[in-house]
């Protein structure tokens, strides 16, 4: 059994009304334990209602969501499903609930009823994991766009989440704050086996996951490892997505004719290839 | 003109004031208040003066800042001042116009500002020295009690609690606004009244329609981080009366018999 089992799932808004807008249709898919998925799409292709079915702050109108055996639509579970998969959202401004930091951080416990003592160990081990340590008495507004986003996640942490939801977390970001955020996700995931699940616009960051999951008109059209989407320049092309730079210099060069294997999408592997 | 707004602003510090427990502070600031009113001679009003200002001392906050809390009442102030120097009948000291000014009325325009000015200081010493989640934890604490009679006391703590972190967002935003507004030709500085206040529009209708949507994604990450109201809720930053406390409340105790002394002698 999978860690996350989404069955068959559809996601209606407004049902029955005028402006009824069918998000999700017939997704299914299967995320394991200690798996790192980026989800791509443009924009209205289901990404972030995906994401809201994870930790039940929306439930399926078709089909269910399973997370670590709890069905989503069951009630008595939701908070367990809460605490286990933890979501940072896109604006960082507006899920940051306290004015110092370590409040912010300790929110998630204590709305958990964890003991004094332990939240407060909590809070400096996942300032801590995100490398924030410095600023636990900072006012949130003092900090960059990708120190807040990084506080946004170790107040998941905090709450002992074993999955983070990210739903593009840098979108709003600096090249500097991207960096800061994909640089504390992958360090979690390695170090902390942290389930991922990063939805985002940015490719390199794409490229960073284990797996990769396409998203077109609320379903899933690709779900491969990296190395297995992006040489497929055309196809991400007519989807309305970008790759990475890597991989599309790489299928210029081959097109001129430039003998380059079809799997480069990093810079290090390009460069590894042109010098060969 | 928008970062002049101190209330709510926490300065971070290792001073006994800082220390104590936010309720206990609560608690002796309002019977500051109160003293200020009852204790008016001119010895009670000294030692209030200097207790302030050892207070403000001792808090490490600097004294400028401090000061710059009075600001935004300086109008208010000055009214309370006039209306007493020309108000009150007595010795006359000037003539203005119809306006008679006297040396009564100036002395008793002089303390009432005394009064005010020191409540101020009283207060913004509080919320410098108290960090917004101690403070509204501590109202929480104090307003429970009052909960079996319908007050929400969690619920009103929270909504301080977003409020007080949600002011610098949106002093920010107020500020990005007028600047987009002002880059396309509006006018805010001059023309009449009603033309400012009527200029005033085209900021509050996108500051309030971005506000809720703030409040609406806020909600959102609320919920995704378990908030379910405050049952079963625990804090991490466990409110506590020490022994610093016990020496607060004793030495406030000491000084009110000084006031009363003072008072009594009517120095």
């Amino acid at each position: 059994m999978s860690f996350i089992e989404i069955n068959d799932l559809s996601h209606v808004y407004h049902r029955g009304q005028a402006d009824e807008i069918a998000a999700l249709s017939h997704v299914s898919l299967k995320i394991d334990d200690g798996e790192f998925v980026a989800v791509l799409g443009a924009n209205g292709s289901g990404k972030s209602t995906l994401a809201k079915h994870l930790n039940a702050i929306l439930l399926p109108t078709g089909g269910s969501v399973v997370v670590d055996g709890m069905d989503t639509r069951d009630m008595a579970h939701l908070w367990d499903i809460r605490q286990e998969v933890g979501m940072v959202f896109q604006n960082p401004d507006n899920q940051i609930i306290a004015a110092v930091v370590e409040d912010d951080v300790a929110f998630g416990p204590e709305n958990l009823g964890v003991p004094s003592d332990e939240i407060r160990k909590r809070v400096d081990d996942s300032l801590a994991l995100v490398g924030m340590s410095d600023f636990a008495r900072f006012a949130p507004h003092l900090l960059s766009g990708g120190q807040k986003q990084r506080i946004a996640i170790a107040g998941a942490l905090a709450m002992h989440t074993r999955c983070l939801v990210l739903d593009e977390p840098t979108a709003m970001l600096d090249p500097v704050g991207r960096a800061e955020v994909l640089n504390a996700v992958r360090e979690l995931h390695e170090n902390e086996k942290i389930t991922v699940i990063y939805i985002t616009h940015f490719m390199e960051e794409a490229a960073a996951a284990s797996r990769v999951v396409v998203m077109e008109r609320g379903e899933v059209v690709v779900d491969d490892e990296p190395h297995g989407v992006f040489p497929c320049v055309e196809e991400m092309k007519k989807r309305g997505l970008d790759v990475p730079l890597a991989s599309e210099v790489a299928w210029r060069l081959r097109k001129q004719g430039v003998k380059l294997p079809d799997n480069i999408i990093s810079d290090d592997e390009l460069v590894a290839a042109i010098c060969r | 003109m928008l970062t002049d707004i101190t209330i709510g602003q926490f300065f971070p510090g290792g001073s006994f004031l800082h220390r104590m427990d936010a309720r206990v502070k609560v608690i002796l600031l309002f019977l500051f208040i109160v003293a200020i009113f009852i204790f008016d001679t001119p010895g009670g009003y000294a030692a209030m003066c200097a207790m302030t200002l050892g207070l403000g001392i001792a808090s490490g906050v600097p004294l400028g800042m401090l000061a710059r809390s009075i600001k935004p009442l300086w109008w208010i102030l000055a009214f309370t001042f006039l209306i007493h120097l020309c108000s009150v009948p007595g010795e006359v000291i000037a003539r203005a116009w119809i306006f008679e000014m006297t040396r009564e009325g100036m002395v008793r325009g002089f303390f009432l500002c005394l009064r005010l000015v020191l409540l101020i200081l009283l207060s913004s010493l509080l919320t410098f020295t108290t960090s917004p989640l101690a403070l509204t934890d501590a109202i929480e604490a104090l307003l429970r009690p009052l909960r079996s009679v319908g007050v929400p006391a969690h619920e009103l703590a929270m909504m301080m609690t977003i409020a007080l972190r949600f002011v610098p967002t949106l002093i920010e935003e107020t500020d990005k606004i007028m600047k987009a507004q002002q880059s396309r030709g509006v006018d805010f500085e001059s023309g009449n009244f009603i033309k400012r206040v009527m200029g005033m529009v085209p900021i509050l209708v996108p500051l309030f329609i971005s506000a809720f949507r703030r409040a609406d994604e806020l909600a959102m990450a609320m919920e995704a981080r378990c908030y379910r109201g405050g049952e079963g809720r625990t804090q991490m930053k466990v409110l506590r009366v020490t022994h610093i406390d016990y020496t607060a409340i004793a030495a406030t105790v000491i000084f009110f018999v000084v006031l009363t002394v003072l008072k009594v002698m009517g120095i």
